[in-house]
């Protein structure tokens, strides 16, 4: 438990400085001046708009990279350590309408499977509500459970459970 | 009972057949008070040196498998039998036997045969049943639980489920090369055929009331829907294909309808489907999670789990609708319930201390009884007799069938030989 809020802290603090670098280096100058290029140019615009978000979701650096977030047992809730870094997602695709995102919701093995479900759906959706909130368009999501069917980590224990409890951040095309 | 204590194994597919994934039942605990009784190899006339099955092993392994009977081993039977002319009944009185079954194979043409079968009370010295049943070489195996079914009721009044089947899925592989299988197999884990195959999930099996139908969710499009697959054809159709959660498909007693779980409206929410026109009515409104429907066999009422009350917890709800009634209050998780046939008990999946065992609700009194001893034990399904409940386990980091009388009295446990088994139903007495 302690183990797991202390690597859930690191994370966060590797997104939050992640996230601060890439509003002032040149990566980030970078993303506007295509940016700007796409809506210019009207018949070239699908190619780049493509192109666009790869440049910061393709950069391991970037906290765009961090695409998991994890979950307590039964429980529904985003744990505040990853609230930047859900909120960098939402800016992201705020900032690019046209990029579709899948959340794919999860859950560890114990329990009925079709519980499991809700429980991943529930956890999607969590992820979703801030989405919106942040200004995604509602078109540009859509929400998968798999419940427990498709765990990252396999074994009976903890250690591969808090591994298992969780939404993906799936970015159509890539 | 000493021959049932410890692990026996029966080992019951003597020959594994290509293609056939062979299930072995291996008896984990026995139960005192099982009735004893001598089944007599069968006495064959007909070319060849055996006769195609071996009816008497298939009948003592379906009469043990029921934790009611005690059949005695081969090693100790007196004497081969094969008509009433020949029962000594002293040789088994002293073998403390109650009852013995004797019978014969004869084959009257290519491929047909008949079967006979006679039981005999060994104290009262007395004939109670005897049937002949003609039968092609691919029907043996059922003719042979037909006889089970036919002892089981003669002996205990019960309504024998050996001439039943299950159905199943199972994972092989991992990662991205996870394979997953539906399955229909035999109550005896015999002749499993797989009745779909896909490299995403396969969940939540349901048989129709009569049996000729499952309906099931699949994952194929990367997204949950809902299928209804003829059992005996092939043929399937789409039922349910919204966004979101399709999950959780339940029959209707009557066969007109399915119970089953959307999300579509924002958090999953049981619905009731007409199937002849797909029209939906909604049953529950509650921000929590609602899944899992039920029916009541009268058709009445569906039990679900929903977490409104902090915890998954079954709740019951009038089918024409109306406020949903909590029914469990013992410990903090209470989910995936099966109906009784007779509509008086609810098996679920209960934890304790971390445990994930298989619990059954008596719906009168309000007891719950713990009956398994896994930490990871879900997806409890009743018999149709209601005698057992079949559910799955972990063996050894691998997904297992295993069952369990409703008395708690005795376990058993069925284990594939490759991959991981899971979600087991059984079918309705009704078969095609």
């Amino acid at each position: 438990m302690k183990n797991q809020l202390n690597r859930l802290l690191a994370l966060a603090l590797v997104a939050l400085l992640a996230g601060c670098s890439s509003t002032g280096d040149t990566e980030g100058a970078d993303v506007e001046d295509r940016g700007t290029d796409a809506e210019g140019v009207v018949t070239s615009g699908a190619a780049d708009t493509g192109s666009f978000p790869g440049a910061s979701l393709d950069d391991p650096n970037s906290s765009l990279s961090r695409r998991v977030i994890y979950f307590e047992y039964d429980s529904i809730e985003i744990v505040s350590e990853d609230q930047d870094l859900i909120a960098a997602h939402a800016d992201h695709l705020a900032n690019n309408p046209n990029q579709m995102v899948s959340l794919e919701g999860h859950g560890d093995e114990r329990g009925s499977r079709e519980y499991n479900i809700g429980l991943g759906d529930r956890r999607a959706q969590s992820v979703r509500r801030v989405f919106e909130l942040q200004g995604v368009s509602p078109q540009q999501i859509s929400i998968v459970s798999y419940g427990e069917e498709k765990p990252t980590a396999e074994g009976h224990s903890e250690a591969a459970w808090r591994l298992n409890r969780r939404v993906e951040i799936v970015y159509m095309g890539y | 009972m000493k021959s049932i204590k410890g692990i026996l194994i029966l080992a019951l597919l003597l020959v594994a057949r290509p293609g056939m994934a062979a299930l072995t039942i291996e008896i984990t605990r026995g139960v005192e008070g099982a009735i004893p009784i001598a089944v007599v190899p069968f006495g064959w006339s007909g070319a060849g040196a055996a006769a195609p099955e071996n009816m008497a092993a298939i009948i003592a392994s379906d009469l043990s498998r029921s934790g009611r009977f005690e059949p005695l081993p081969d090693r100790d039977l007196v004497s081969h039998p094969t008509e009433a002319s020949q029962v000594q009944f002293h040789n088994w009185r002293m073998l403390n036997v109650d009852d013995l079954v004797i019978g014969q194979i004869r084959e009257t043409g290519p491929q047909q045969y008949t079967v006979e079968f006679q039981l005999f009370d060994v104290f009262r010295t007395k004939r109670l049943i005897g049937y002949s049943f003609p039968a092609h070489q691919s029907e043996l195996r059922r003719v042979a639980h037909h006889i089970s079914d036919l002892i089981y009721e003669q002996l205990t009044g019960g309504q024998g489920a050996f001439n039943t089947r299950i159905a199943y899925i199972t994972t092989t592989g991992s990662g991205t090369k996870k394979s997953y299988t539906l399955l229909v197999a035999d109550s005896d884990g015999f002749n499993p055929q797989t009745i779909l195959r896909s490299g995403q999930p396969l969940m939540s099996p349901a048989w129709s009331s009569d049996g000729s139908e499952v309906a099931y969710v699949t994952f194929e499009e990367k997204t949950a829907e809902i299928y209804i697959q003829n059992v005996a054809t092939g043929a399937r159709h789409k039922v349910a294909s919204f966004p979101g959660i399709n999950g959780a498909p339940a029959w209707s007693p009557d066969g007109t309808r399915i119970a089953l779980t959307l999300s579509r409206d924002g958090n999953p929410e049981i619905y009731l489907m007409t199937l002849a026109n797909k029209s939906l009515q909604r049953l529950t409104n509650n921000p929590a999670i609602d899944t899992e429907p039920v029916w009541s066999p009268d058709g009445t009422s569906i039990v679900f789990t929903s977490d409104r009350g902090g915890s998954a917890q079954l709740y019951r709800v009038a089918v024409r609708g109306g406020a949903a009634k909590r029914l469990t209050f013992d410990g903090k998780y209470n989910a995936g319930a099966d109906f009784s046939p007779d509509g008086k008990k609810l098996a679920m999946v209960h934890a304790r201390n971390g445990a994930y065992r298989i619990a059954v609700l008596d719906l009168d009194s309000g007891l719950l009884r713990v009956l398994t001893d896994g930490k990871l034990d879900e997806s409890p399904s009743f018999s149709p007799n209601g005698s057992m409940i079949i559910y799955a386990t972990d063996a050894g980091n691998r997904g297992v069938l295993a069952a369990v009388s409703v008395d708690g009295r005795f376990r058993q446990r069925l284990s594939l030989q490759a991959g991981n088994v899971r979600e087991p139903v059984w079918s309705p007495f009704d078969r095609q």
